[in-house]
């Protein structure tokens, strides 16, 4: 199925400020054809009685960078951290629907937590290395994971911080305590630590809305390199790093139940990135990404 | 408004007024209220220091060494059996509440949470700490040394129940106080919930273990009234701990501050001082560990 990227509507152009860069990636056919790893089916997110997403259905593909966009509370995280079931530490939260991972359902009785998260992985808004050495905080995953070899663990260790583009601005001081480094380095130290245990799927819950631009740039510039080996899906505040970085976006909105007055999250498309932003098909995405809302 | 109207030149100048006073008089009162506090503390300090020296340092190492003379109008040192008393009571008390206080907040606060039975002992837990120490000791006398008799372990016993609640309440004030994000951040990676907090939420909150763990056992060195239940008055050093009558610095000061004799009163304050500077020292190290170990932010 070929994606129309048509020219940009008028009122999309009437926005001033607002450089939307639309990169005519490798032929739109290539978005279709990896296959499909995570998929969500009507999935709905509960904490206690309040359904905070609901009707939540997509097929995220391999090997591509997913954006989740949307106004605040819509429940864009809340989407995300029910991929890799951290709503298990929420006592009182629920997942409802389904949620598969390569076609077996995560939360399934017989399914561990624990294995889900080797397979899925999630960098954090803040970025939270533990109180330790750079290494150790590398080494974390691999070690809980049952790896002791110190070569191992060397090896692992250099792997992780050169894909992160972070070794050579550390390789001396892997020993020093990982709080002494700068708030974009230390978020890239996270990112490396979670591509340490070799997950599969990335899940990335604004990774860049705690740093300065520049550090910015570099997280964005790591993503397109990490595209290759892992499937990244980033909820993010900033659509143009969505249009700058992903190939496909999701855009959430939040509804309110006229009858009683709760608000509740939902999915109101998803397509392409061009297509999102060039030529939406919902009017609600239309003012959402010409600023007219949110 | 006050935008419109004219700056004359004096409007800015501070102004003597009632409000300026006022604040005056609440400096000076809370000031007072400072020195009110001060005074008791600093009174005891230098009673104690001024009368135990006399009789520590004019013999010093042997009041520290030399066992508790039977005959106690008979002036001179030591009371080297109470301090070793002391500290294997001390030690004792240690090794039993603070392993099992220590993994009791962590079911507390990992594990427990809105659980009843986490209620329960939790309110339990802190109903202990009000209790008194002469009950504990009563406690541990109906149970322990009624059928074996004094020896340090009831002591340590008696001690360690007081130590007990202290310590489950300040290890699960730090285990509190390390940030969500951190348990997330292993869970993320694919770590059991144990294994987390083995090595991540511990670890985070160890300075903060330990110092309240400290604390307590300063507080725990200096109580009385449990150990004259359990431990016996001995003059003679006894290094076993589960055998024999013992003694230790709290309870010696007890016994010889009101005797008539000089000589042992002057023991006591000796014993008074040595006891003072141990709860110091702990203190201290307490102190110390923190600064050094605080969870950096």
């Amino acid at each position: 199925m070929r994606v129309e990227i048509t020219e940009p509507t008028p009122s999309l152009q009437r926005t001033s400020g607002q450089l939307i860069h639309l990169e005519q990636r490798r032929s739109s056919l290539a978005l279709e054809d990896t296959p499909v790893v995570l998929e969500a089916d009507e999935v709905e997110v509960f904490y206690g009685s309040f359904r905070a997403v609901r009707g939540v259905s997509m097929k995220i593909h391999k090997n591509q960078i997913t954006a989740f966009i949307g106004p605040s509370g819509c429940g864009k995280t809340t989407v995300l951290r029910a991929f890799n079931r951290m709503h298990d530490v929420i006592p009182g939260a629920r997942v409802g629907g389904r949620v598969r991972y390569r076609g077996f359902d995560l939360y399934a009785h017989d399914v561990s937590a624990t294995e889900v998260r080797r397979r899925i992985g999630m960098v954090f808004q803040k970025p939270n290395p533990f109180p330790k050495s750079i290494y150790d905080n590398i080494a974390f995953g691999p070690r809980a994971n049952g790896i002791t070899s110190k070569a191992q663990l060397d090896e692992i260790v250099e792997k992780s911080l050169r894909a992160a583009a972070l070794w050579d601005e550390v390789k001396d001081r892997l020993r020093t305590s990982a709080l002494g480094m700068s708030g974009g380095q230390q978020q890239r130290l996270c990112i490396a630590r979670t591509i340490a245990v070799e997950p599969e799927v990335v899940l990335m819950d604004e990774p860049c809305s705690a740093l300065d631009p520049i550090a910015t740039a570099r997280i964005e510039e790591l993503m397109r390199q990490l595209k290759d080996q892992f499937t990244i899906v980033i909820v993010t505040h900033n659509m143009q790093q969505a249009a700058r970085v992903s190939d496909r976006t999701a855009f959430f909105t939040v509804e309110v139940d006229g009858a009683n007055d709760q608000r509740c999250g939902t999915l109101v498309e998803y397509d392409a990135t061009a297509k999102i932003f060039a030529n939406p098909s919902d009017e609600r995405t239309e003012n959402y990404i010409t600023g007219r809302f949110g | 408004m006050l935008a419109d109207a004219p700056l004359e030149p004096g409007a800015l100048r501070r102004q003597a007024s009632w409000r300026a006073t006022k604040s005056a008089i609440m400096t000076s009162l809370m000031i007072a209220a400072v020195i009110v506090v001060a005074v008791p503390l600093i009174a005891v300090v230098w009673s104690v220091i001024s009368r135990g020296a006399g009789v520590a340092a004019s013999s010093f190492p042997d009041f520290f060494t030399r066992e508790i003379p039977v005959v106690s109008r008979r002036a001179g040192p030591g009371m080297g059996p109470a301090i070793l008393g002391t500290l294997l009571v001390t030690a004792g008390a240690t090794v039993i509440a603070v392993p099992l206080g220590v993994l009791g907040a962590v079911y507390l606060h990992e594990y427990g949470a809105a659980s009843r039975f986490a209620r329960i002992v939790r309110f339990m837990a802190t109903v202990m700490t009000g209790v008194p120490s002469i009950v504990m000791g009563l406690f541990v006398y109906l149970t322990w040394t009624m059928t074996f008799g004094y020896s340090a372990f009831g002591g340590a016993l008696a001690l360690a129940c007081l130590m007990l609640p202290v310590v489950i309440g300040s290890t699960e004030q730090m285990l509190r106080l390390v940030p969500t994000t951190l348990r997330e951040a292993a869970y993320a990676l694919g770590s059991t919930k144990s294994r987390t907090i083995l090595t991540v939420v511990l670890p985070a909150a160890l300075p903060g273990i330990v110092s309240g763990a400290l604390l307590a056992i300063a507080r725990a060195a200096g109580e009385t009234a449990p150990l004259l239940f359990a431990v016996g008055a001995a003059t003679r050093y006894n290094p076993d701990l589960l055998h024999d009558a013992n003694t230790a610095l709290s309870v010696q000061i007890f016994g010889n501050a009101t005797s008539s004799f000089a000589a042992a009163q002057d023991r006591a304050w000796g014993a008074a001082l040595t006891l003072m500077i141990v709860a110091f020292l702990i203190t201290f190290a307490a102190r110390v560990f923190t600064a050094r170990f605080a969870l950096k932010r």
